[in-house]
């Protein structure tokens, strides 16, 4: 039965699949001012918005969107930009389905109002009409240093900068933005058009970004706050270590990390021919792991001309990747080897890969996480023939800087240890949070440890100088 | 960007440059390396350390053009600038983090080929200014491609120089000469440490172990970040993967599976990836540059 009009989102425009295969311009395509406007009508601008309870930065949702409808951009990204740094790349990478679109009280009789595809519609045309987020506060001097410029670093310096502080993000490669610039692909958030523009955004508040600094190699947190003068430190460095499965034949030629993998095509740009970073082509390409990370690389080797197969060791059920992308994924004809798990990786006689050897799982009981634990059946050994594997099965803190940190405590799993809603480290005057402290999550969430910790700097710094 | 100070060329594909980078300058030790980008379309190179002025700001490298990149590096003259410079990475040299007096109680062996002898040099000059003469042997496949002769000879002990083909000082390889000073010329080490193409440090390996000599290595794999985040550089050492650029460059010898480090080298290599690369190599990859690994 055909839901009533109002109640079905307002369809949006993607690249044919057979097509976006080929190339790296973006699936989603995004609303025209009329289908932005019309589906900003289906909002019912709640009283008490279930929405912005599912955002983790709580963007002022019926404010943006009410503005929206009456066709004022301007207003519409002013409400939005006060609450979020990067919406154009919210509103494109964002979980929605589990956050704010998952508790929209559309969502229960019918469509949830596409709150992210219109995030993305006001902070693409704000960019377009030269629009950007205001200052709001005089300079104070006080310095604070950030370090990664990802959506947790780029957050919380923005929202400093908002409040007068003169913000040094410090950068270890040599562009900004973290994941968004050097793992998200092109295809789902492209670099030029709409993350270079957001980081600038955060520049025109004043903040500085220095690239090629490796806090812990080329400066210490100590030179930072005893020679530079800075007060505070937020470190916001990401979960950036890939895992392998250590299986026999894992460094064979032609075995990747989704990292590398992501790396050489997205910050070093492989995919185009001006670019002097070569990437491995081949006729096939085997892709371990389940998460957004598989599937951009899986998409990513698609559209350098391979065909490709997702090995994943649960069922379809539990891909921890969004909805979105596997669908996108499968659309555009990758291969889903579900309830599979590699076992080795063989070799032909110059050591490229040859083919992956699986073993087949099936679901046992719960484990941890609340999912059933896959485990192996036996004798169910089998080869996929297969050119090159990219290993995606998650990442960890890199160690570089708490190692160089003294007095900064990590835990097991190597993540800094902070509060909850400070950021607030074991040393004085050092926050921290996103990836780094909670291991690989989301963008969103990351941004939202960001924000928490500049207030929260913003404190330490007001209450030293009032105790001086 | 980062200023080119000091061009020189030491050789028709060898080049020194010092560049400004003030915060690699203050940081660095000997043993660490660093990670440039010519230009906007660049790739991530790394290169080690040559050496380093902390009042002056600059970062000496010392490198041999032998594919696309390092040929875009050699075009650039004094008072141009590379995008991007970032350091230092990897471990200092455990002789310098070590305990000093321990470091003292030990005769060392420096073993260099080829272009290894410009990151053997910061280190026998470090241990120079600590009151420790090491002997260097250098070995180049002939006499044009010994570099930094005259440098060494100032902060080292004894230095031995041999040729592949006798053009200059001893001829053969430096497997020989460490052979024939132990056993012709009863000299005792107590450490060696070897730094050139993957190639000869296998081989150099393969000597040392008969001495029962430790020999510390300095691997030079594939990078792309060079701080851990893309597995590029893994090696296996002593059964465990390693990453060389966050674990290392610096391993023990006698554990390093060589083999395989030299294999991943290749895999670029291939004649698809050629022609990808557009590559522009003529005769470069004969051993004895130091970084190639001579790995045909
Ligand atoms: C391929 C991929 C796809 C993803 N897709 C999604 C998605 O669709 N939706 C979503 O919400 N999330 C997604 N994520 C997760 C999301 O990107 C991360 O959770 C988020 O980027 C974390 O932000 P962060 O600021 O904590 O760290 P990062 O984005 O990792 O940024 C950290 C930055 O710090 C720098 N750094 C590290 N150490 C140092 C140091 N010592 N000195 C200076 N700089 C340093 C790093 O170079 C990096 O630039 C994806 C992740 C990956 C890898
Ligand atoms: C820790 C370390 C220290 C080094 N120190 C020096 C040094 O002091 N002087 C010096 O001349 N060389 C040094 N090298 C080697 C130098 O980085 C390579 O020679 C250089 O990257 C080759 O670039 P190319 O494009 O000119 O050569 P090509 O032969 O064209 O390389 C072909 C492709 O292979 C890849 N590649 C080959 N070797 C390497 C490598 N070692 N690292 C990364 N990518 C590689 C590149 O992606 C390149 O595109 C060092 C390497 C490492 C890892
Ligand atoms: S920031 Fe993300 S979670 Fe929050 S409203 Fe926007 S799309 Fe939804
Ligand atoms: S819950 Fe849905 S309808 Fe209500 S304000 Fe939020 S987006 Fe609009
Ligand atoms: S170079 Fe990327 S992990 Fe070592």
């Amino acid at each position: 039965m055909a839901l009533p009009e109002g109640f079905v989102r307002v369809p949006i425009t993607e690249q044919d699949p057979k097509v976006r295969a080929g190339n790296f311009e973006e699936v989603c395509l995004g609303y025209t001012d009329e289908e932005a406007v019309l589906e900003a009508s289906r909002c019912l601008n709640c009283k008490k918005p279930m929405c912005v309870e599912g955002c983790p930065v709580r963007v002022n949702i019926p404010g943006f969107i009410e503005a929206l409808k009456g066709g004022n951009i301007e207003e519409s990204y002013s409400r939005l930009s006060a609450c979020t740094a990067l919406p154009a790349v919210c509103g494109r990478v964002c979980p929605q389905e589990t956050q704010c679109e998952s508790k929209c009280i559309r969502g229960i009789k019918g469509d949830a109002v596409a709150i992210g595809k219109l995030e993305r519609y006001v902070a693409d045309k704000a960019r377009s009409l030269g629009m950007k987020p205001v200052v709001t506060a005089a300079p104070n001097g006080h310095k604070v240093a950030v370090i990664g410029s990802g959506p947790a670093g780029l957050t919380c310096a923005g929202d400093l900068a908002r409040l007068g502080y003169d913000v040094t993000v410090f950068e270890a490669l040599h562009e900004a933005g973290g994941v968004l610039t050097y793992g998200i692909p092109e295809f789902r958030l492209p670099k030029e058009k709409v993350v270079r523009p957001e980081v600038e955004n955060i520049r025109s508040l004043g903040v500085k970004i220095e690239t090629n600094v490796i806090v812990g190699k080329s400066v210490t947190i100590d030179q930072l706050m005893e020679d530079e003068g800075f007060e505070a430190v937020f470190i916001g460095s990401g979960a950036g270590l890939p895992m392998f499965m250590n299986i026999p034949g894992e460094n064979a030629k032609g075995v990747f990390s989704a990292n590398e993998f992501l790396t050489r095509n997205n910050l070093m740009k492989a995919f185009r021919d001006d670019s002097d970073t070569p990437i491995y082509r081949p006729a096939r390409v085997a892709v371990v792991g389940g998460g957004n990370v598989a599937m951009d690389a899986a998409r990513t080797a698609l559209r350098l001309g391979s065909s490709v197969t997702i090995i994943y060791r649960r069922s379809e059920a539990e891909l921890p990747a969004r909805a979105e992308e596997v669908h996108h994924a499968r659309e555009e004809g990758i291969v889903f080897e579900m309830l599979t798990n590699p076992v080795e990786i063989l070799t032909n006689d110059d050591k490229f890969v040859r083919a992956i050897k699986c073993v087949r799982m099936e679901l046992g009981e719960p484990d941890q996480s609340g999912r059933r634990r896959p485990v192996p059946v036996e004798g169910s050994e089998f080869e996929i023939e297969t050119d090159a594997v990219i290993m995606a099965l998650g990442t960890s803190p890199n160690p570089m800087l708490s190692s160089a940190t003294p007095g900064l405590e990590i835990n097991k799993r190597r993540c800094i240890i902070a509060e909850e809603t400070t950021g607030k480290t074991s040393r004085e005057g050092v926050y921290a949070g996103g990836d780094a402290v909670s291991g690989a999550a989301t963008v969103i969430l990351a941004m939202g440890a960001g924000k928490d910790a500049a207030a929260a700097i913003d404190e330490y710094i007001r209450l030293k100088r009032t105790n001086l | 960007m980062y200023l080119i100070k000091r061009k020189e060329m030491l050789h028709s594909t060898i080049f020194l440059m010092d560049i400004v980078a003030p915060r690699v300058a203050k940081n660095c030790q000997p043993g660490q390396f660093i990670i440039l980008r010519v230009d906007a379309d660049g790739e991530r190179i790394p290169l080690t350390i040559c050496d380093y002025n902390r009042e002056e700001g600059t970062v000496t490298i010392v490198t041999q053009a032998m594919g696309a990149s390092t040929h875009k590096l050699m075009a650039l003259e004094e008072g141009a600038y590379v995008q991007d410079f970032v350091g230092p990475l990897g471990c200092p040299s455990d002789l310098v983090t070590g305990d000093i007096e321990e470091v003292r109680k030990k005769k060392i062996l420096f073993v260099a080929g080829g272009l290894g002898t410009a990151p053997v040099y910061p280190q026998v000059k470090w241990l120079h200014e600590h009151g420790i003469e090491a002997d260097v042997i250098i070995g180049a496949k002939t006499k044009d491609l010994i570099i930094y002769e005259d440098d060494m000879r100032k902060v080292c002990g004894n230095l031995y120089i041999t040729t592949d083909d006798g053009s200059c000082g001893r001829h053969g390889l430096v497997t020989q000469v460490i052979s024939d000073l132990i056993e012709k010329e009863g000299k005792h080490y107590d450490l060696c440490v070897s730094i050139g193409p993957m190639i000869m440090m296998k081989f150099c390996v393969l000597t040392t172990r008969k001495y029962d000599l430790p020999t510390i290595v300095s691997m030079n794999p594939i990078m792309v970040d060079g701080t851990g985040m893309c597995g590029a550089c893994r090696l296996t050492v002593g059964g465990e993967v390693k990453f060389a650029c966050i674990d290392g460059p610096e391993f023990d010898g006698f554990k390093v599976d060589f083999d395989e480090a030299m294999d991943r080298m290749k895999l670029y290599r291939t004649e698809e990836g050629r022609a990808l690369l557009k590559f522009r190599e003529g005769d470069t990859h004969h051993g004895g540059c130091g970084n190639c690994g001579g790995d045909k």
